[in-house]
């Protein structure tokens, strides 16, 4: 056992008090620090991918992607992750560096409010128009009284009454 | 006479709902008119002739290039990738006649389209390219290009209009064929 470690064991005050101000260390230690020490798993790197699309295939996710580019990006986003890079940089730095159109979710920006808005603005009139359906009240039901005179009606009632 | 005092009552209604109609269809229209922009600008092909789209580049050195500057002489601008095979294919060619044509003025940029610094660096040493190579940062270029995929080459006159695109790999022939018409001419 190392000399230091059986010194501290003679003393436990001050053995706690080294836990205590490693434990604290760690505790404090950026959680980036921590990460980049870490090499990210193939699982990490890919749910960061999957938020990305092939850049020179049409529709495939950069997760599920075998080609020779995107190998070369998924070993970039390896990179930034171990650098300590979240999943939220990592994706604007691609979008800095190939465009908008390589994230999976297009930026609430620009053109691309469209594909946002578009939807809930449909979304919207149809729960409008559904509303305004539901709540429109049911058409009166038409009048089939006959307009009936007082001479018509005082003979209906004699009528009535010597039938009775 | 219910009858004559109905219209009376849902007269505003109408004209309410008249007027969400117009704005629904103005906004369906306006957004089909969005869609069908779009669509056509996505149809169009590369780019073919007239005016070459204007860029700056700015190589994997840091010194900058814009087209515009090079008015007066011919410029070959290239798509190319580390990932592409027929890239690899062309890059010998490429460099061949960058060495034999930059005497007499003609502009040689190669554009590294949606690739990755390290290994667009690998393959600028590996086929000893001494033109100006640089990244396309947001495929702004190649937006403005139309390009389909890689590898492309524009040739731009010396007025600045674009010749006919070569899809797909070049070679050192087809680029002399272009070069020396276009620099023949007055």
């Amino acid at each position: 056992m190392p000399v230091l470690t059986m010194r501290l064991l003679r003393f436990p005050s001050r053995f706690a008090l080294v836990l205590m101000v490693l434990g604290a260390a760690l505790f404090w230690l950026p959680a980036s620090v921590l990460a980049a020490s870490a090499t990210p798993t193939d699982d990490e790197v890919n749910a960061v991918a999957s938020q990305l699309y092939c850049p020179v295939c049409e529709n495939v996710p950069l997760d599920v992607c075998g080609t020779q580019a995107c190998s070369q990006w998924r070993a970039i986003i390896r990179q930034k992750l171990q650098a300590g890079w979240s999943a939220s940089r990592i994706h604007a730095f691609f979008a800095e560096q190939y465009g908008a159109r390589v994230l999976a979710s297009p930026p609430f920006a620009g053109a691309s409010v469209l594909f946002w808005l578009v939807p809930l603005a449909l979304l919207s009139a149809g729960v409008l128009v559904l509303v305004r359906v539901l709540r429109k009240p049911a058409p009166a039901a038409p009048d089939l009284a006959v307009p009936v005179s007082a001479a018509h009606a005082a003979r209906l009632e004699r009528e009535l009454d010597d039938w009775r | 006479m219910t009858g004559a005092e109905a219209p009376l009552v849902s007269a505003p209604a109408a004209g309410l709902g008249r007027r969400w109609q117009l704005l629904a269809w103005l906004l369906l229209a306006a957004l089909l008119a969005v869609v069908g922009a779009k669509l056509v600008q996505v149809s169009r092909g590369p780019a073919t002739s007239g005016a070459a789209p204007l860029f700056t580049l700015v190589d994997f050195d840091g010194a900058q290039h814009a087209l515009q500057a090079y008015r007066g002489k011919v410029v070959v601008v290239n798509f190319w990738a580390s990932w592409c095979a027929p890239c690899a294919a062309e890059a010998a060619d490429l460099e061949q006649a960058w060495q034999a044509y930059r005497e007499r003025g003609v502009v040689f940029l190669g554009v590294d389209y949606v690739d990755t610094e390290p290994e667009a660096r690998a393959f600028i040493t590996l086929w000893q390219q001494t033109y100006p190579n640089g990244p396309d940062r947001g495929t702004v270029i190649a937006q403005a290009f139309r390009i389909r995929g890689v590898p492309e080459t524009y040739i731009i006159d010396q007025r600045g209009q674009l010749q006919a695109p070569i899809i797909g790999p070049t070679n050192l022939a087809q680029l002399r064929a272009v070069l020396d018409r276009l620099l023949a001419q007055p």
